[in-house]
């Protein structure tokens, strides 16, 4: 079909943007790699080759590495859950005939525009204080102890916060999935007898099982890197210290760069474990 | 296809619907309308909803504090000027992929997005000794290149899969009739990928907008977009909830107001793949 | 050929142009009230030397970030950086910084307060201008402290202290006895609990650099201020740090707040503070050990070493901590505002001692002495910090262990054996022992 023509053509189109993407991993990775074997301690002006796997050893060894990614994984699913429960629903609710769709879809998707250093800021001092945040004054007027979210549950806040801000791209990528609908599958359905919850599990869920992959594959990509969030909220404290925030510390707080870069290597490493992984579940069905 | 739906059932879902997205929408209208009041207002017990008196004073703060303007136009220009860079390097590549499949295409792309993976902070230092090297330390340059090629994954995933929804016998017929490639890409591809690039383009433009590490920190003056503006309101010492609430509005207003104007076509190609 | 040549010459035109006119020197700072007003002072600079100014101003963690990362990589991106006195030491040995050891006469580098100076300098010579300095000092509530029945000495004791606070504690009203900071990081409730811990007799290591979280005096230090803080603190102390408390005390729902002495011009100034005609203030407590339980910091102006800028850097820092600069101030928005701190001679204007806080931030200054922090000997230097490169990030991890403490998440005993094994790995790793 494809002749050597547009083969080689083919070849030449994605070149730039493969030989651009090889250079960005490739160069910075190399650098990483580098460091990693070195002791650069850049305040005590210490730059010495080799530590061998010292840094490796260290870096792993340490408790707070494998809490951390405990936390990464615990971060990363809590808010893909959420996001998926609540956007399958949101989008079952917004495919149904409503007056003002258009509004309630502008009102739904608003978060997804706000930086996540604005919405950690805002959700952290305007909402989740305990003495000024508005959710301190609800539960106040309905006779309750106001809760100190950040540091009561920390990792189920920044859950929260974080999945505020991802729920509209899934209730997006969900809503088309499910407007693409048949609506006569639905409706032989119904004159078949079938109730909606079984409309639900055996028309609807199949039917959507794509656009759930999608959604967890691209939120997955950007959760892993989750930075602002923890940040400007906790800070790292009350066991919200994930990868890339231990990663955080030990290059910028403890200017330890050779064991940071350790770090980012294994980040880089459980990142393509778990990118190999989802690729094989997306890749199939993507195929289908 | 239209299906009888009572009034009843209509309203119910229509109360439904409008409650979840007030509640999803409110923190962003609370951002709104505590900019609007002074700083002991903000925090006043109870809280005031609308029944306040209403003051612009801390935009004007914000605004004889920190150039907006120049903050705001670096903003647009790093995320338009990645996004259509971007665009250009990845609708050949997207395009390639799609009509061209190779055995290695689909690997090809899964591994671009894995390069997305890479914890940000664990290459700071290497980025910033190369930026250092070539002396483009906050320069658009620089930001522009890096927020392309982080952006670059997701943009010739979307058009991947827009464009492999374009049925091929189209090609193959234009193909037919002797039209050379660019005849391909000019006068039959492009009109039928203009959706989808056009949402690809909004969704990268907003990620680019909201890209916060690399922006703050490879930035000092002359490329510094909103995201540094932020950076400069966030805890300070005293009162800050209105003043912050300001800054936070002009920050996030300009992309909200985008979004709200093209979500038609953010929506339309944004479903990577994901409908069949 | 040409062509280039050409668009060089342009080039270099466009860029020598605008410099042999007025340069422009960028400055990195931190987004306090003072800076602030700093750089809305900026004309007055500019009017004199005809150097132009571009701010960077950020939020204390990212500044912090953002000029380490800047000049441990000598990335150059600023020509002025507002440090503190922790990096100073630490750069200065790194000859990192540039030394200001030829300010003219007019500058009185004599004037300014000899514990800053001393906290700025590498052997005698000065590496960084106080823009402001400051103490930690105990601000109360004179109205409850009269409800409470009670009379705040100059210099009370812990048990004082916390006995006040208890009585004054009103939940039920929001009434909070006392707000200490929580939030973890170094410079935090580090800052904080490490002074406090040297008038509890405590120190960070012996001698031999071993840590010493395992002293009773530690866990005296940390059980007495989590048994506090339950009792008389506010909902959410383990998330506050400066900012949280100064907003809750501003709202009047402290009854007392122990922390930097530069806050003393924030709860007085009635246009923030409903409490600005309430507030009276006292040394920080301590245990009848010696030591009080207050810190010394600076704020202070740097240039960078290799800045192609270090004259015109240098003027800025000459007119920004200058006598002149305060006046400038004090004549446009008052004496309360001027940075505190930095001189002598301002403690010496009688206009300057009208201020209410004023006597009790210099006593408090005084009473700091980084070079002899302890009740026993340390090898550090440092009285809420060790001026040693490994701090910042020991420190942060301490915090935390401490902070999450604090939120009821562990016993004191288990974040200070924490804090023990943590300290100690670190220490060895970094080549102490």
């Amino acid at each position: 079909m494809a002749t050597q023509h547009s083969r080689s053509a083919a070849r030449f189109m994605i070149s730039p943007a493969v030989i651009l993407l090889l250079g960005w991993m490739l160069v910075p990775l190399i650098m990483t790699l580098y460091f990693s074997f070195l002791d650069y301690r850049p305040l005590r002006g210490i730059f010495d080759c080799c530590v061998g796997l010292e840094n490796y050893s260290r870096f792993m060894g340490s408790s707070s590495f494998w809490d951390s990614v405990t936390t990464t994984l615990s971060m990363v699913g809590g808010i893909l859950a959420i996001t998926l429960v609540l956007g399958v629903l949101l989008s079952l609710l917004l495919d149904q005939p409503i007056w003002g769709q258009g509004i309630v879809r502008i009102l739904v998707i608003a978060p997804f525009f706000v930086m996540p250093t604005v919405s950690a800021l805002v959700w952290k001092n305007m909402f989740m204080n305990p003495v000024n945040g508005l959710l301190a004054y609800l539960w106040k007027f309905m006779g309750l102890q106001p809760i100190d979210w950040l540091s009561e549950m920390p990792l189920f806040s920044i859950i929260v916060i974080v999945s505020w801000q991802w729920l509209p791209f899934a209730t997006l990528i969900l809503l088309t999935a499910i407007q693409s609908l048949d609506s006569e599958q639905i409706e032989a359905a119904e004159m078949d007898g079938a109730g909606s919850l079984s409309r639900f599990v055996y028309i609807i869920m199949p039917h959507l099982a794509r656009a759930i992959t999608v959604v967890i594959l691209i939120q997955t990509i950007f959760l892993l890197s989750i930075f602002a969030e923890i940040f400007v909220t906790t800070g790292g404290a009350f066991g919200t210290r994930t990868l890339t925030y231990l990663i955080y510390q030990r290059i910028i707080e403890s200017q330890n760069i050779g064991l940071g870069s350790a770090g980012g290597i294994f980040a880089v490493i459980l990142a393509n474990i778990l990118a190999i992984f989802l690729m094989r579940i997306v890749g199939k069905n993507l195929d289908a | 296809m239209a299906r009888a739906v009572s009034t009843r059932k209509k309203t119910f879902y229509t109360i439904a619907a409008w409650a979840v997205g007030l509640i999803i929408f409110f923190p962003i209208l609370w951002i709104f309308l505590t900019s609007f009041k002074t700083e002991a207002e903000a925090i006043s017990d109870p809280p005031s909803f609308l029944f306040f008196d209403w003051t612009t004073e801390n935009y004007g703060v914000v605004q004889e504090r920190s150039n907006y303007v120049r903050f705001l136009w670096n903003s647009v220009i790093l995320s338009l000027g990645s996004t259509v860079i971007g665009l250009i390097v990845a609708v050949p590549a997207a395009w390639a992929m799609a009509f061209v499949p190779g055995k290695r295409t689909k690997d090809v792309l899964m591994w671009m997005l894995s390069t997305k993976m890479l914890p940000a902070v664990g290459v700071l230092y290497p980025i910033v000794l190369i930026a250092r090297y070539f002396g483009i330390y906050d320069s658009y340059l620089l930001l522009i290149t890096v927020l392309m090629l982080i952006n670059l994954p997701i943009i010739v995933w979307m058009l991947y899969t827009y464009f492999k929804e374009i049925p091929v016998d189209i090609l193959e017929a234009a193909r037919m009739d002797g039209a050379t490639l660019r005849d391909e890409i000019i006068h039959v591809l492009t009109p039928m990928a203009i959706p989808g690039i056009a949402s690809t383009l909004l969704l990268n433009v907003i990620l680019a907008w909201n890209e916060a590490f690399w922006t703050l920190n490879l930035t000092t003056v002359n490329a510094a977009p909103l995201t540094a503006f932020i950076a400069s309101y966030s805890s300070p010492e005293g009162l800050f909830y209105a003043k912050l609430s300001a800054a936070s509005t002009m920050a996030i207003a300009p992309i909200l107001i985008l979004g709200w104007f093209s979500q038609k076509q953010l929506v339309r190609g944004l479903t990577f793949g994901a409908v069949k | 050929m040409k062509l280039k040549s050409l668009l060089m010459g342009a080039t270099m035109l466009a860029c020598m142009g605008p410099a042999a006119l007025a340069e422009t020197i960028t400055i990195a700072t931190v987004n306090n009230g003072d800076m602030i007003r700093m750089q809305g002072l900026t004309d007055d600079f500019t009017a004199k030397t005809g150097i132009d100014v571009e701010w960077v101003t950020l939020e204390e963690n990212v500044l912090r970030q953002r000029v380490t990362t800047d000049i441990s990589t000598k990335g150059g991106q600023f020509d002025i950086m507002t440090i503190g006195m922790y990096e100073t030491p630490i750069w200065a040995k790194n000859d990192w910084l540039v030394a200001l050891n030829d300010l003219p006469d007019s500058y009185d580098v004599n004037d300014i307060l000899p514990a800053m100076r001393g906290g700025l300098s590498v052997d005698g010579t000065l590496y960084a201008a106080p823009f402001y300095g400051e103490s930690s000092m105990i601000m109360y509530r004179t109205d409850l402290m009269e409800k409470a029945g009670l009379t705040m000495p100059d210099a009370p004791t812990w048990d004082f202290v916390a006995d006040a606070a208890r009585k004054m504690t009103d939940k039920g009203n929001e009434i909070y006895g006392v707000c200490l900071r929580g939030k973890a990081g170094w410079g935090e409730n580090m800052a904080f609990l490490t002074a406090m811990s040297n008038s509890f007799g405590a120190r960070w290591f012996d001698m031999d650099w071993n840590a010493q979280f395992d002293s009773d005096a530690w866990k005296k230090t940390l059980t007495f201020y989590l048994d506090l803080m339950n009792d008389a603190g506010p909902p959410g102390a383990a998330n506050n740090g400066f900012n949280e408390n100064l907003a809750l005390f501003q709202q009047g729902k402290c009854g007392m707040w122990i922390d930097a002495t530069v806050a003393a011009s924030f709860v007085t100034n009635p246009k923030d503070s409903t409490v600005a005609d309430k507030v009276g203030f006292a040394l920080a407590p301590d245990a009848g050990l010696g030591k009080r339980g207050n810190w010394l910091w600076a704020w202070a102006l740097a240039i960078p070493a290799g800045t192609q800028k270090e004259e015109s850097a240098k003027k800025f820092i000459e007119w920004a901590t200058s006598k002149d600069y305060l006046a400038l101030v004090a004549s446009k928005e008052g004496w309360a505002n001027v940075p505190p701190g930095s001189r002598t001679s301002l403690y010496e204007n009688p206009e300057y001692q009208k201020v209410p806080f004023a006597k009790m931030t210099l006593e408090s200054i005084n009473s700091a002495d980084p070079t002899n922090p302890t009740v026993d000997p340390v090898p550090y230097i440092g009285v809420q910090f060790v001026a040693i490169p490994e701090f910042a990030g020991i420190a942060t991890q301490v915090g935390q262990e401490f902070s999450a403490a604090l939120a009821g998440q562990q016993t004191a005993e288990q974040a200070l054996e924490k804090a023990q094994a943590l300290t100690n790995e670190e220490m060895e790793a970094a080549g102490y022992k």
